[in-house]
């Protein structure tokens, strides 16, 4: 069967709800960081897809830009865990009820 | 054939490497599949004939960033797999299925595509890229590069050390300066 | 001319605003001058009008519409015509006496300038309520005066007993009210529209079964206000009120007002022969029946009050038989020499400290002549001797009954007017002569004349109590024009007889009267028998209401509090509140948490619900 836009897209779906469940389902900060990368790469798969089936660059350039946003957001994110880290010696969310109300 | 045969092993096995990662109890092992992940997204790109792209994603998301990962964790105790006190497990596996449903609902329609031509005749995909980066998006990419560099000093400055000691300042001008600084460090030692 | 109607009307208004002014201020002279001067000027105006009208024009004003929603069209509009301008001058006249004596009377109370603005606001209503030429007109000024009623009986507000009495008087009122609109309402249903013009020219259009129900609930509402059986008991109740206020609301105004309704409303019970004839028994009843009890009353007061129920139902017999001008005639008599009666009492009052037993009195003509002479004055023409003006119109009234065939009505009446004789004379042979019974009782007291300025006020009266008998003619003349003029057809060798049979009657009775209380009165051991005690009690018929009436009804009125209102509606309405208030607060505990899972939660959540808007919206697009 020919592999169509259609099928990425699915699959890109498919990819992002397990990186969604993994988001509201994690309490430990580090393993949430891994649920949002899922996601983002989720988003990549669809836009390259996208990208080769209307055989326009502008998809992969964006998922190029992506690529540089995710890292540097897993630099700063991780610089504050470790904060957290020294702080509250823990890494549990439900330690960070600050917002409350 | 041979595509789609290699769509849906690279799929299955993402999704299963995903799976793990959002599920399981222990951060190595998460961590690992994460990173399993990321290298059969990879070959995603490949497939989509966006090779400048997937040996970006190997070299940045799995090679960095991952290591960036593997370097964080370390800071924590993974030896004990982590308890995760979770509240209700009704409304998470609720959420997710709705979200789903709905996901697949929207996408399983039909969707036609144009063929836009845009394309540099024998240019393999990195020209390609280059050519769209560097002429289209300059701006976006020097915005880019301006942002790695803050994250990276936004990095640095959260988790370093508090660099109270200064080494460039000179030593033979002011010995006893010399001496009040080693007796700080011991002071604080 | 219009200008004039409406200065009549609003001079009170303007004089009861002016005194509110002061209304917190001790008192203040001017807060008493300001109104009497502005009632004079109403005085003149309203005369004036007198005049006009007798020349033969009627003057209308309108003021501006009040109502005008689908068919229904009401609007202030006011009218002198015959009828409302002898009202007119009698209610001014008056009012414009009692202003001028309460300036004395009141001198030494705290409240004196609340009571100017309370008694020209009820002078300002009852002008209202004369001079509309609507019913809702007439209905706003009777509410007016009741309202007014209740703040000047209760005018001494921290006496349990005057707000009690203040209550039963509105009370009463309003329950005879709801009739009266059930009348309007009956009427304009019917008929269209409330302007007497039209309801008076229509109202032979309407079915007799049906104008004989509204004719009978307008006069239920007309015997609240009149205090005719049974609505009667707070008319001696109301006495609690300051002494200028019985002078003019209970003996010269308010309580005409019932009568006056019949008067104007005469199209339409002429219609209704039952009506007027239940009208003109009730009233014979209630004629006797107060008669009797103000045989035995000790109370100053309370004497007074009951012949002044006992006169309101004579009119009501002449408004039933048909001669409403004979009724409007002795409305205007009774009214100067009652008023007259209550100010002498007033004086009385002054002079024996606020004692009212009247018992406790005796002797005072020595040290009061001029109020003794003027009270004895109010008391002839009470009793009805000629030529003093309670003869004419008494004898009138008895005229009528005799020359109608109402041999009954007429002998009963005969009857009411001697003991009418009696206890007036009683109350001016215990009060003034005799013996001097305050010196045991009050040996420190020493009793005095009121202010010259007050007797001024009441000489008006005194004089207007005798002539105003010989206004009979220029009366007939003036209401003609408005209301067939009942003339009895009895001839004159009857007429004679009848003169005569009730002025022997009267004179015996004064006789009798000041013969037995010359030499002592009755003996006591007459106050055990139970005549006296039934008497005495107003033939218990207070008791009975409190029994059988308020008791129940405050027992009913207490379940409904504690029972309905605190277990039923406040628990409702509260627990409405709860429920919001701790559905927000739950609400609130868990999405504003803080804690980052369950926000990222609702995220989700969110993105379900837009996700689920685009599906559905693409699939309405395509």
């Amino acid at each position: 069967m020919e592999v169509t836009l259609n099928h990425y897209l699915l699959l890109a779906a498919l990819l992002f709800m397990i990186g969604l469940f993994g988001v509201i389902r994690r309490k430990n900060l580090l393993m949430l960081f891994f649920a949002s990368e899922i996601l983002l790469n989720a988003a990549n798969v669809a836009l390259a897809a996208i990208s080769y089936y209307t055989n326009n660059i502008q998809g992969q350039i964006m998922a190029f830009f992506i690529i540089a946003i995710a890292a540097s957001e897993v630099a700063v994110g991780l610089g504050f865990l470790i904060l957290m880290y020294k702080r509250m010696n823990s890494v549990d969310l439900d330690n960070l009820q600050i917002m409350k109300g | 054939m041979f595509e789609t045969l290699a769509f849906y092993a690279f799929g299955g096995l993402t999704a299963a490497m995903f799976l793990i990662t959002v599920t399981n109890k222990n951060i190595v092992y998460s961590m690992a599949s994460l990173a399993a992940g990321m290298i059969f997204i990879s070959g995603f790109f490949f497939l989509l004939n966006a090779d400048f792209l997937g040996v970006v994603q190997i070299v940045v998301y799995a090679g960095a960033v991952m290591a960036l990962y593997a370097f964080g964790m370390m800071f924590f105790d993974s030896s004990k797999p982590s308890n995760e006190h979770i509240t209700s497990n009704k409304s998470i596996f609720g959420l997710s299925i709705g979200a789903a449903l709905l996901t697949v609902a929207m996408l399983c329609v039909p969707v036609s595509v144009e063929h836009s031509y845009k394309t540099l005749d024998g240019a393999k995909n990195p020209q390609q890229v280059g050519m769209e980066l560097f002429t289209n998006y300059l701006l976006a990419f020097e915005m880019a590069s301006i942002m790695l560099l803050v994250a990276m000093i936004a990095g640095i400055v959260l988790a370093g050390k508090r660099m109270d000691d200064s080494y460039t300042t000179t030593v033979d001008h002011h010995d006893r300066h010399i001496e009040d600084l080693k007796l700080n460090q011991e002071q604080r030692a | 001319m219009e200008k004039i109607l409406l200065i009549a009307l609003f001079a009170p208004l303007a004089g009861s605003v002016f005194a509110a002014l002061f209304g917190e201020n001790k008192k203040t002279l001017v807060a008493g001058v300001i109104p009497s001067l502005f009632l004079v000027i109403g005085t003149a105006c309203s005369l004036y009008l007198l005049t006009v009208v007798m020349s033969g024009t009627v003057v209308k004003a309108t003021l501006f519409e009040w109502i005008a929603a689908g068919n229904v069209s009401i609007d202030f509009g006011f009218v002198a015509d015959q009828i409302s301008v002898v009202m007119m001058c009698v209610v001014t006249i008056v009012s414009t006496m009692v202003h001028i004596y309460s300036i004395g009377y009141m001198s030494h109370d705290e409240g004196f300038n609340r009571f100017f603005s309370y008694l020209s606001l009820f002078v300002f209503s009852m002008m209202v309520l004369v001079m509309s030429d609507n019913f809702a007109g007439l209905f706003i000024g009777w509410e007016g005066v009741g309202l007014c009623s209740w703040l000047l009986i209760g005018f001494w507000y921290k006496k349990p007993f005057a707000t009690w009495a203040a209550n039963e008087a509105f009370i009463m009122n309003r329950i005879a009210d709801l009739a009266m609109l059930m009348g309007m309402a009956l009427l304009f249903w019917n008929i269209g529209s409330l302007k007497y013009d039209i309801v008076f020219a229509h109202a032979k259009l309407v079915d007799a079964h049906t104008l004989t129900i509204a004719a009978a609930l307008l006069f239920i509402g007309a015997m609240g206000k009149s205090a005719q059986f049974p609505f009667h008991t707070w008319l001696a109740d109301a006495m609690e009120g300051p002494t200028p206020v019985s002078a003019l609301i209970h003996a010269a105004t308010m309580v005409t007002a019932g009568v006056y309704l019949v008067i104007r409303a005469h199209d339409i019970f002429i219609l209704t022969a039952d009506v007027s004839y239940f009208i003109a028994c009730l009233g014979t009843f209630v004629a006797a029946f107060a008669a009797t009890m103000g045989l035995v009353n000790r109370d100053l007061k309370r004497i007074i009050a009951y012949s002044t129920l006992s006169q309101l139902g004579y009119m009501f017999v002449a408004a039933g038989i048909g001669a409403y001008w004979v009724a409007l005639f002795h409305l205007m008599t009774h009214a100067f020499f009652k008023a007259l009666l209550f100010l002498g009492a007033g004086n009385v009052m002054h002079a024996m400290h606020d004692e009212l037993d009247i018992k406790k009195m005796g002797g005072l003509y020595k040290v009061m002549k001029p109020t003794a002479i003027m009270m004895i004055l109010a008391s002839i023409a009470l009793a009805g001797i000629y030529p003093f003006a309670g003869f004419f119109s008494k004898d009138k009234i008895l005229e009528v009954a005799f020359a109608t065939d109402h041999k009954v009505l007429w002998l009963s009446l005969l009857a009411t007017a001697g003991l009418t004789a009696f206890y007036g004379f009683r109350l001016i042979m215990l009060v003034f002569f005799g013996k001097e019974n305050y010196k045991e009782f009050f040996p420190k007291l020493h009793p005095h004349e009121a202010y010259p300025y007050m007797l001024y006020a009441m000489a008006p009266l005194a004089v207007l109590a005798v002539i105003a008998g010989f206004f009979e003619e220029s009366l007939i003349a003036l209401l003609e024009k408005a209301m067939p003029i009942f003339e009895p057809h009895i001839s004159s060798g009857e007429f004679f007889m009848l003169i005569g049979v009730t002025t022997t009657l009267v004179v015996s009775a004064i006789a009798f009267t000041i013969y037995k209380y010359s030499k002592g009165g009755f003996s006591p051991s007459l106050e055990n028998s139970t005549i006296y005690k039934l008497l005495f009690n107003q033939y218990y018929i207070p008791e009975l209401y409190d029994r059988f009436l308020v008791k129940p009804y405050t027992r009913m009125s207490d379940f409904a509090w504690k029972q309905i209102d605190l277990k039923i509606i406040d628990v409702v309405v509260d627990s409405i509140a709860r429920t919001i208030y701790s559905s927000g607060e739950k609400s609130r505990d868990s999405v504003q948490s803080g804690n980052l899972s369950k926000m990222l939660r609702w995220m989700v959540a969110g993105l379900i619900v837009l996700l689920a808007f685009a599906f559905l919206y693409s699939i309405a697009v395509s």
